[in-house]
């Protein structure tokens, strides 16, 4: 329930021209949501930045999701996979 | 991961089953500076709020739409998780609230220079809503226009 949670508080600052990047742990969630940019990870639930206590980690998985934000070649709505 | 498999039997039948809520039209606002001049904030659903806020009410049905404002020099340390769902492990992100609300690589992303600030309030819902149509009709926009007066460009949202 959190992915969806979030995707659809992504959506309403959108709306209010905010730009947005959600992080994603569940597939199911994050395809029938359709947040506006998502970044799928392939982390357990409780982890979406992969580990605590691993701050190279947790840049690791920001950066990909800045990414999307600066990616002018994206359109709505954009689901991309991190890599780990 | 990524899938329904670390779920419980009943919970996967739940989710496989369950109405989502799709966002239709897609609302789209691109950066409208580079990322470096921009101030960005978190949305964490992670239900943390700190010890003078009051906690998220786990007992209202379909879910507490409610959100905290956690401010940008929060004490991640003093955080509370009142996250109701039993179905994810907790342990991570109390040990290292930047697991869920990574405050500290942000601060640490404006002081390189990657963003150009970081907004002075961020917010926390609990995410664990199955009824959302409160959350889409008052506390999101509600929440949003926070972040619009803070005149903030961009942000960064983290489930658990």
């Amino acid at each position: 329930m959190c992915n969806q949670t979030v995707g659809l508080v992504a959506a309403e600052l959108e709306r209010q021209g905010i730009a947005t990047v959600a992080i994603q742990l569940l597939r199911l969630a994050a395809e029938r949501v359709g947040a506006p940019r998502s970044l799928l990870v392939p982390f357990r639930h409780g982890y979406p930045l992969d580990a605590p206590d691993a701050p190279a980690r947790q840049h690791a998985v920001i950066e990909t999701a800045l990414h999307l934000l600066e990616d002018p070649a994206l359109s709505p709505p954009a689901l991309r996979l991190l890599d780990s | 991961m990524g899938d329904l498999s670390e779920f419980p039997l009943g919970y996967r039948l739940f989710l496989k089953t369950y109405g989502w809520r799709r966002i239709r039209p897609t609302p789209w606002s691109p950066l409208k500076r580079p990322l470096a001049e921009c101030r960005v904030a978190l949305v964490t659903s992670a239900g943390f709020v700190l010890p003078d806020q009051s906690p998220f009410d786990g007992s209202v049905r379909g879910g507490d739409t409610s959100f905290r404002v956690l401010p940008n020099d929060a004490d991640l340390s003093r955080l509370v998780d009142c996250q109701r769902s039993e179905v994810f492990d907790h342990e991570g992100m109390q040990r290292d609230p930047n697991l869920a609300f990574p405050l500290d690589r942000l601060h640490e992303l404006a002081a390189r220079g990657r963003i150009g600030t970081v907004s002075p309030r961020h917010l926390s819902f609990m995410g664990s809503i199955t009824a959302p149509g409160r959350l889409i009709r008052e506390t999101a926009p509600q929440a949003a226009q926070l972040l619009v007066e803070d005149r903030t460009d961009a942000v960064l949202l983290v489930p658990v």
